[in-house]
């Protein structure tokens, strides 16, 4: 009998926390966003300090979900998420103009550098062009890594080899890792590999990897963030409302200023530039 | 070598200064993959009982369909399992997805079929007579099954271990359905996969090697109460 008693407090108590757990999600549907976002905003960084920012100053509760902007915007397109941060301009116009989006506005910028390993095999060092520079990692058929996850860094980079006329996919050199812009980099410095990355990241990742920044500056290297809300006409289901209040948030002056500072104190330059109101 | 002891001595750091986040991360580890370990053992054994002491046709074919679950890939579970808790999904307005409640009722499944894989063969390995003495001694249905499962003890702690160790050390569906949501959803094993991403080696070293003794720990503890002298 002992057992008994000691099991059915034992059950009574889960019951309860699982009750707990419940009410507490119940409590919070109406009062949170899903922020679909790219990885580069996570693993720089930046979220953790706009999103607490954010929270304090308005009462939502942002579930930030980081994934590559192809998959962020799979998302707003399902209405499995409230509003976007994603930098892939191109797919985010046709995905406004298809309907799913409303209000996309510019946020900040910062670019895209080709980095290596320093003892630079294919001699891309000091190319202005990205173009030449990947004409010449295929051409000596140097490793390159390609994220391969139709994030935006990834559709920025296959826009880059298209306009250099090269079919990179399937080449020997040329591997696919599927994986975010941290662990690519890692990836690229473990095996001595060329890749492309958003500057932010490999700022926050520099110290441990041993690659070096070889072309940059490019203007095809822009890299450009805009936050769109996804359209509620089309999923009634979206937190209209909190979408709006976070788009507001990210271009307003509090947020940009954030922007502007963040990343300076611990990397010695900012991993972002604001936008907000600027012309593209 | 160095990243390792690096890593060591960070999660002393994390751990002796109390580092609120670090410990709510495991805090909510141990909550989150306790209940589902609780949920599985619920569903697991009984229905393990069930399957392991009555007759009836197509019997194996459920016990291999049990035992394929025990090896169900956790991204596949996850996979499914935010489909369905998608907004616009079939279980949609629960809304739970990105959750802990989420990853609980993920890891609940992937632990279910393997506790109930090793709960029929505990029970199915227990002599057949033993049922028909239990009963013909005048005990009452009820009776019997808390014999059976206390003779079966041994086994049937290894099975809660094993769906434990099965649950707090995915990573799979707990990323999909919980989001690795800061100070929300974030367990020892998604915080890993993130800080390495970031390249963070030395805290995710660190958030490891609280998760193994971590698993130590409740391992140990498991096993001290299935090890324990049969009351008489």
């Amino acid at each position: 009998m002992k057992y008994f008693k000691s099991l059915s407090v034992f059950c009574v108590a889960v019951l309860l926390a699982l009750t707990a757990f419940a009410v507490s999600t119940v409590n919070a549907a109406e009062k949170t966003i899903i922020l679909a976002t790219t990885t580069s905003t996570q693993d720089s960084g930046l979220l953790d300090v706009l999103i607490p920012a954010f929270e304090k100053e308005s009462g939502f509760m942002v579930k930030a979900i980081s994934v590559g902007s192809g998959q962020a915007m799979k998302m707003g397109e399902k209405g499995e998420a409230d509003v976007l941060l994603v930098h892939s301009p191109d797919a985010e116009k046709k995905f406004v103009a298809e309907g799913f989006g409303i209000n996309r506005r510019l946020v900040m910028h910062n670019d895209f550098v080709i980095v290596g390993p320093s003892s630079d095999p294919a001699k891309i060092k000091a190319d202005k062009s990205s173009k030449d520079a990947l004409k010449k990692i295929a051409a000596a058929g140097a490793l390159f890594l390609s994220r391969g996850d139709n994030s935006g860094t990834h559709a920025l980079e296959k826009k880059l080899w298209k306009s250099a006329g090269i079919a990179a996919e399937g080449q020997k050199w040329y591997q696919q890792t599927g994986l975010g812009m941290g662990e690519t980099l890692n990836v690229a410095a473990e095996k001595k590999g060329y890749t492309i990355t958003d500057r932010g990241t490999y700022l926050s990742l520099k110290k441990r990897l041993g690659l070096v920044i070889l072309v940059e500056g490019d203007a095809s290297l822009l890299n450009i963030y805009h936050v769109i809300e996804v359209n509620p006409a089309k999923w009634p289901k979206v937190n209209v409302a909190g979408a709006k209040a976070f788009a507001d948030f990210v271009v307003s002056k509090k947020a940009q200023g954030i922007i502007k500072t963040y990343g300076i104190e611990k990397f010695g330059s900012p991993l972002f530039f604001p936008d907000a109101g600027n012309k593209e | 070598m160095d990243l390792i002891l690096e890593g060591l001595i960070k999660a002393f750091h994390l751990f002796l200064t109390l580092d609120p986040e670090v410990l709510g991360i495991t805090w909510l580890s141990i909550k989150v993959s306790g209940l589902a370990t609780f949920i599985s053992v619920i569903i697991g054994v009984s229905s393990g009982m069930i399957v392991a002491l009555t007759r009836f046709p197509g019997k194996k074919f459920v016990v291999s369909v049990v035992n394929t679950g025990m090896g169900l890939p956790p991204v596949v579970v996850g996979l499914f399992v935010t489909v369905f808790l998608w907004r616009n999904g079939p279980l949609g307005f629960l809304n739970i997805l990105y959750t802990p409640t989420a990853i609980i009722f993920a890891q609940a499944i992937i632990a279910t079929p393997i506790v109930m894989g090793i709960s029929i063969a505990a029970l199915q390995n227990l002599p057949n007579k033993l049922r028909l003495q239990i009963l013909s001694l005048g005990a009452t249905r009820v009776q019997m099954v808390w014999i059976l499962i206390r003779e079966a003890r041994l086994p049937l702690m290894a099975a809660v271990m094993a769906g434990f160790g099965g649950v707090i050390s995915e990573v799979g569906a707990s990323i999909m359905v919980g989001g690795n949501i800061k100070g929300y959803s974030r367990v020892l094993t998604t915080a890993t996969v993130m800080e390495t991403g970031r390249g963070n080696f030395d805290v995710a070293f660190a958030i490891s090697i609280i998760l193994l003794l971590l698993v130590f720990l409740v391992n140990y503890i498991f096993t001290l109460i299935q090890q324990r002298e049969r009351p008489r």
